[in-house]
């Protein structure tokens, strides 16, 4: 197998880590943030739901499963830019 | 080999196998259904339902056997990420997340939620930072990882130590849970279902290993969820929610705020020891003290999710680095089917018993009316459930009602007045769910024992054959300890259970993090944030646990929240103050960063 770059090896890191952030900054919003502020927003009402108790129960759930499936989208995108992809 | 052979062929036909076997298991289900019609007693339904699938979860074992080393530690590298994600999540969720969560958020309300979001979103964590790292470097066990990439026996012994003690913690709460319910499945006395629990967890993992745990996991994985959402949705279909009641439950919610509004939150006049009554607002932060708890308790179990091992490891047996991280993406998803039930299960549940316009409610009715019915009778003669009149009204108020927490999920089917049928489905269910975790813990245990402990630094030269004997004594040795403990009673399932996740939080979060995303950090830096980290969250759960006093509100449920970040701080301190690793190592962790290209270990080692 051929042999990866060092120039490579560190232009795949500056992404995955950029994506890693992003990702990590959402998870953050909506485990952290959003729960916090539940009193506040429950307020306002979604499904019949008041809002923060909606978040809490099912909406940052939901969040955190497509925070996975996208991370891993992109991750895989970047993997086969920089000819890291397996297969 | 004969038995990679078999292996092989039957990884080719998951599909068909356990798309079988769950249409078995749904016909075992209508014709318990049909013998109850022709009056067939409850507790022989309770006994059937478990030994029926303890029987195909011991075949499935005896199946899995196997001599290979990969395959005992890793499955031998070849689970699909469909099927990994049932696995860990079978593997992840407890008899705590099945038996108590639903009583937790029925009573806990909203500082309690921090359960439901901590155990989901650690999985962002496992996915972004741990995953398909761990996987890369093609480790057997997570201690394997923090000897390999830091080097050095001490390194390795710590991360073994703290590994064992947060899986022994969670592993006697799982035994107890099974001995809980095979106690009253079987009737038979609490000391004597731990060990009848017991060896139904060996043979599910002594002879495969991870293979047989990780395909009995993903049977035990159809019966849980089966048995969790079966009698939800028909509760909430008696009840005019809806066959999904998970979307539609809102207004419940909103009615049982005015509920409490109008019954009032009220401490009982008497309290009865081990029983609650519901103080708690079913989804309000009440101050923002609730906000720190919330975030304080969703912190540690997330951290603790990225850290336990039994997780971890699961992620080492898929064929890819793709393949591992979307079994994470697979295992959050059959997790959250679970967990965005619980909740809706403990307000329907509530509302059952407080809606005055129900005919099953209690609160309101005359106390003897109450007592008279028959699943109040059935839980208060095992002393899980209490009425007693103490304002001397002749109606139960509200703080009269006295539960145990975890009888919320036992008893729904017979609060909702199910046919048994439904109750011996939550038994097994139960029981899957309790044992499934067992089983990962146990394993990771002795895994690490035997692999790190036995074969890395003990005995280097000892054979296969010697290093899965080894293994093997060292799992039934566990198994039979943790028994004894359990046997013991000492804390009850949930405490137990957050214990374990602050252990590993506060031991092995940030030296197997930063083991992967920063390279400056060394075999000093790492030892010293395993030991500082666990050292300072035990001194504090041990204070606050015998004290009652805390810093910050901190209980003993969240204690890696002064774990953690004293591991944080020494391990960087610690490793700025000493040399860089060598050129090999930083070598090692830039190829630990890609996807392509051999694991740094090699496939046996």
């Amino acid at each position: 197998m051929a042999e990866v770059s060092a120039e490579t090896r560190q232009a795949h890191w500056r992404k995955t880590s950029t994506l890693t952030y992003v990702i990590l900054a959402l998870w953050f919003l909506f485990g952290y943030v959003v729960p916090w502020f539940a009193k506040e927003l429950d307020a306002a009402s979604f499904l019949g739901f008041p809002l923060g108790y909606y978040f809490i129960v099912q909406g940052s759930l939901i969040i955190f499963v497509l925070l996975i499936v996208v991370q891993n989208i992109f991750q895989d995108n970047i993997d086969e830019e920089h000819g890291v992809a397996e297969e | 080999m004969n038995t990679q052979a078999q292996g092989t062929r039957f990884v080719d036909r998951l599909g068909r196998v356990y798309g079988l076997y769950t249409l078995g298991f749904l016909a075992f289900f209508a014709l318990m259904a049909i013998i109850e019609q022709f009056g067939v007693g409850a507790r022989t339904i309770g006994v059937l339902f478990l030994l029926f699938t303890l029987a195909i979860y011991a075949t499935i074992g005896w199946l899995s056997r196997t001599m290979q080393v990969d395959a005992y530690y890793v499955a031998g590298r070849e689970v699909p990420s469909l099927y990994n994600g049932m696995a860990t999540a079978a593997d992840w969720m407890s008899g705590a997340s099945f038996v108590a969560l639903a009583g937790g958020i029925y009573f806990g309300g909203y500082p309690y939620l921090g359960f439901v979001i901590g155990w989901t979103g650690g999985y962002v964590l496992v996915n972004a930072l741990m995953a398909p790292y761990l996987r890369k470097f093609g480790c057997y066990t997570v201690p394997d990882f923090i000897g390999t990439r830091y080097g050095g026996n001490l390194a390795r012994f710590c991360a073994v130590f703290v590994l064992v003690i947060a899986s022994f913690t969670y592993v006697t709460a799982q035994i107890n849970a099974t001995g809980t319910i095979a106690a009253r499945a079987l009737s038979i006395p609490f000391e004597i279902g731990v060990w009848f629990g017991l060896l139904g967890i060996l043979l599910c993992s002594m002879l495969g290993g991870m293979r047989g745990v990780t395909w009995t996991q993903v049977a035990q994985y159809i019966v849980l969820i089966i048995a969790y959402l079966v009698p939800l949705i028909w509760m909430s279909n008696e009840q005019g929610f809806g066959i999904i009641p998970h979307f539609g439950y809102g207004e419940a919610a909103q009615r049982i705020a005015e509920l409490e509004a109008e019954y009032g939150l009220q401490p009982a006049a008497e309290a009865v020891a081990g029983l609650k009554v519901l103080t708690t607002a079913h989804f309000d932060p009440q101050t923002s003290l609730d906000s720190w708890k919330f975030v304080t308790l969703a912190l540690a179990m997330m951290a603790g999710t990225a850290s336990l091992p039994h997780i971890l490891m699961r992620y080492f047996t898929t064929p890819s680095v793709r393949q591992a991280r979307k079994s994470v993406g697979w295992s959050l998803f059959f997790i959250f089917l679970l967990y965005f039930s619980a909740p809706a299960l403990a307000t329907l549940t509530k509302l059952q018993l407080l809606d005055p316009g129900l005919a099953t409610a209690v609160v309101g009715k005359a106390v003897e009316d109450v007592m008279a019915l028959e699943w109040v009778k059935n839980w208060s003669a095992v002393g899980m459930l209490s009425v007693v009149d103490q304002s001397g009204d002749g109606i139960v108020q509200l703080n009269e009602f006295f539960m145990r927490p975890d009888i919320v999920v036992l008893a729904t089917p017979e609060i909702a007045g199910l046919p048994y049928v439904i109750s011996g489905l939550v038994a097994a269910g139960g029981m899957a769910a309790a044992m499934s975790t067992a089983d990962g813990l146990l394993l990771a245990i002795a895994n690490a024992l035997s692999h790190d402990l036995y074969y890395k630094i003990i005995d280097p030269q000892a054979d296969t054959r010697r290093r899965l004997i080894v293994a093997r004594v060292l799992l039934v040795g566990i198994g039979a300890l943790a028994a004894a403990v359990a046997s013991l009673k000492l804390t009850g399932i949930l405490g137990a259970v957050a214990w374990a996740f602050c252990f590993a939080g506060s031991g092995l979060f940030f030296p197997l993090v930063l083991g992967i995303w920063w390279k400056r950090a060394n075999r000093q830096g790492a030892i010293a944030g395993m030991i500082a980290g666990f050292v300072a969250g035990s001194i504090y759960l041990w204070w606050t646990y015998t004290s009652g006093e805390t810093w910050f509100s901190l209980d003993h449920l969240r204690f890696s929240i002064i774990g953690m970040p004293v591991s944080l701080v020494a391990m960087v301190v610690v490793s700025l103050m000493t040399p860089e690793p060598d050129a090999e190592t930083q070598a090692m962790v830039d190829e630990t960063r890609i996807p392509t290209g051999d694991s740094i270990l090699a496939e046996t080692h």
